[in-house]
């Protein structure tokens, strides 16, 4: 035990380049966020180990999309570290179904958060929780606030608002309205279709229904989206087929495109590279006065592994990542990524801030593709990507796209088969 | 008594080191592939079940849709090296082989950078060029006043497949390029000699007296272009990412089976699906080798120096 220990400490101490005590307990945090690397070793870690001597922390990141490989085959080894940071939904289930994660639910910091919150880390049935929810990211549309000013022009409220908008900037002709490509297809899912999606399908509402087998993505409210997507197409740049993600963050970054459809975990990204002064509004509202939904999509979380030698330590750790004291650090640092802590977290960055106050005025739901429906071949998610892309680029009409989305997810989802 | 003759250990022990090694990392892991097929995951652990994936695969709407669809692209993918890359392959190591060019080095030498350049710096180059926003594509055709010519073509389902070929024929067409030159130089003077004695020269001498002597080149050339397309991946997976988009126009076998084996974004891996795929595609390379080997190779004339 004295053995292992003193290794683990070594091992501790190479990595860090410090020294590490032989009697401390270090724990290792697996992690797909290599970008955070220096917010846990600078703000995190030190704010931890300074209130809990004997615990040392180390903050050993994958690269993001070799993460669920690499922690698989170290689970399966038995190398993982004592600390696994938990893909949201049905990756860490398996993980969990297959005993690799412990039960966190006795966990007393789990009271600091709300089902939805929990969701995307429990049992279908809610009954375990088996990690602690970090964050969540939310989508909206960000735009060039000079540029709006300069063409006298307003966030809008509406649907209708937003297309008298970008039909402005369209006859002004000095911005390109929309940045948005669809050469990578998950953009025009993902902050296209699961963006404006929750004011059609009304949030949780659909998304429940959805999964119950109540509402078919042929219906309505699910087909609107797409028909929302398929006027898009003549608001973007030229040759927006051929567009990748990253020509649209630096269109946007650059000046040259007004507004953004995205997601809040730019806004760590953008901050230091634009030089003109950045707003925010959530997805436009079909008419005025209607209920507003947004997509408040969990993200992240932190789980133990089941097979860690010092399980006691670690759920110390996971408790003060329950704490409010973690969510106010982790917010700030990481401005976009939003705390699930039921406590209000006070955040300095205003762009944060903007997103994260619609939390206050809309209700929140998740990715209505992430949950139980792309468990399946043909998977819903990726169907939508390409489903989303195709009615973009008028390709495909979205009463077509909604009807090949049904028939492959009734091919295998019980609930949605012929009825 | 006649001397028996000794058994001649040497010969295995000769060959053991590459049979060994040629097995264990080359036909186990071809037999696991096929054997990994033949199963399935269950609630717990595998289970055998014969051809049933086999028959998922052809028979299951969706699969067999994904599976055509992937094998005609490939084909076209292959057929444009064939009619593309090829002769323009073989007109360079004529045009390299005159003796009157001068600075053939130069070029041999430039034709043949791009081959040994990655998979992923050729996509990525390539997109730059022909992105819309940056590249220098849509401005160099403005220059020549044909600005209306320019599409965003790897975001075209009816284009992006035959750009992305081109794309890899101009990666690759300095190997038909050099095994053909050497073809060419290996021809003796001589025949060359005998052949203007008799007035057959130029064109003339290239169709009547080369080509015929550079056939079995041009074959072995066509069996590793028909091998590498069907077997190409990388260059689809750098540029237009797993999904192979527009719509899967760009879906050829390779992505169809990365996708599949390795799952992507929410979709968990099926490595016994996956390894069906495999097995189609090792099928459908053996049978076009065998037509190869059997139909064109004994057929082609050869001839002594």
């Amino acid at each position: 035990m004295k053995k292992t220990t003193l290794g683990l400490a070594l091992l501790a101490g190479t990595i860090l380049g410090g020294t590490a005590w032989a009697q401390d307990v270090t724990l290792t945090i697996e992690s797909w966020r290599n970008d955070d690397i220096t917010i846990w070793q600078d703000t995190l870690i030190p704010a931890f180990e300074s209130a809990n001597p004997g615990i040392k922390l180390v903050f050993a990141p994958t690269a993001p999309a070799d993460y669920n490989a690499v922690l698989n085959s170290k689970l399966d080894a038995g190398s993982a570290g004592d600390l696994i940071t938990c893909r949201p939904f049905d990756a860490s289930l398996e993980l969990f179904n297959k005993g690799q994660l412990a039960d966190l639910t006795s966990l007393s910091s789990m009271a600091n958060f709300s089902d939805v919150a929990k969701s995307a880390w429990q049992t279908d049935d809610g009954a375990a929780t088996f990690c602690v929810p970090m964050a969540s990211v939310i989508h909206g549309f960000l735009y060039n606030a000079d540029a709006f000013a300069e063409l006298g022009l307003t966030p809008p409220a509406t649907e209708e608002e937003f297309f008298a908008v970008l039909d402005k900037i369209k006859q002004d002709g000095t911005y390109v309205p929309m940045a948005m490509g669809t050469q990578d297809q998950w953009e025009a899912a993902t902050m296209g279709y699961q963006n404006i999606g929750p004011n059609y399908w009304k949030g949780e509402e659909g998304r429940k229904a959805l999964i119950a087998g109540t509402q078919k993505l042929t219906d309505e409210p699910w087909v609107a989206p797409f028909v929302q997507l398929a006027k898009w197409k003549d608001y973007l740049g030229d040759g927006f087929e051929a567009q990748t993600y990253p020509d649209s963050q630096n269109l946007f970054t650059l000046g040259r495109a007004a507004i953004y459809p995205t997601g809040s975990w730019e806004i760590g990204v953008f901050n230091p590279q634009v030089s003109f002064k950045m707003g925010a509004f959530p997805p436009p509202v079909p008419k005025a006065g209607d209920e507003c939904y947004i997509s408040d999509h969990t993200d992240i979380a932190l789980g133990m592994n089941a097979k860690t030698a010092h399980p006691e330590e670690t759920r110390k750790f996971l408790e003060w990542v329950g704490s409010a004291e973690f969510a106010t650090l982790y917010a700030n640092a990481l401005p976009g990524f939003f705390s699930l802590n039921s406590t209000a977290v006070e955040m300095q960055d205003p762009l944060a801030k903007e997103f994260v106050s619609w939390r206050e005025k809309c209700q929140p739901t998740i990715r209505s593709t992430y949950q139980i429906l792309s468990r399946g071949t043909p998977n819903l998610e990726n169907e939508t990507w390409n489903a989303s892309a195709n009615v973009i680029r008028g390709t495909e009409t979205p009463e077509d796209a909604a009807r090949r989305l049904q028939e492959g997810l009734a091919s295998w989802y019980e609930p949605q088969k012929a009825k | 008594m006649a001397r028996q003759r000794p058994i001649r250990w040497h010969i295995a022990v000769f060959l053991a080191p590459a049979v060994l090694v040629y097995s264990a990392i080359m036909i186990l892991p071809l037999f696991s592939t096929l054997n990994l097929s033949l199963f399935t995951r269950t609630a717990d652990g595998t289970a055998f079940v014969g051809l049933d994936n086999f028959r998922t695969l052809f028979g299951d709407p969706r699969w067999s849709a994904a599976f055509w669809n992937a094998l005609g692209n490939n084909l076209w993918f292959f057929a444009v090296h064939m009619l593309v890359q090829n002769p323009i392959g073989i007109l360079l190591a004529a045009l390299l082989s005159s003796p009157r060019l001068r600075f053939s080095a130069f070029y041999r030498t430039a034709i043949f950078i791009p081959t040994i350049l990655s998979f992923v710096v050729v996509g990525f180059i390539w997109k730059l060029i022909l992105s819309p926003l940056w590249g220098i594509a849509p401005g160099m055709l403005d220059m020549v006043g044909l600005k209306g010519l320019f599409a965003p073509w790897l975001g075209k389902e009816e284009y992006a497949l035959t750009t992305l070929a081109l794309i890899s024929v101009w990666q690759f067409v300095g190997i038909p390029m050099m095994l053909i030159y050497a073809a060419l130089l290996s021809i003796p003077d001589d025949i060359i000699e005998a052949a203007e004695m008799d007035g057959i020269t130029g064109w003339s001498q290239f169709w009547r007296i080369k080509l015929p002597l550079i056939l079995p080149a041009i074959g072995i050339i066509s069996i590793l272009t028909f091998v590498g397309n069907f077997n190409a991946f990388d260059l689809i997976y750098v540029s237009q990412g797993a999904l192979a988009g527009p719509n899967f126009a760009t879906d050829i076998l390779g992505t169809f089976l990365y996708r599949t084996f390795f799952g992507f974004q929410l979709q968990l891996g099926d490595p016994h699906m996956g390894a069906t795929i495999a097995t189609a595609m090792f099928g459908i390379i053996l049978v076009g080798v065998c037509i190869y080997l059997f139909g064109i190779q004994t057929r082609l004339r050869r001839y002594q120096f």
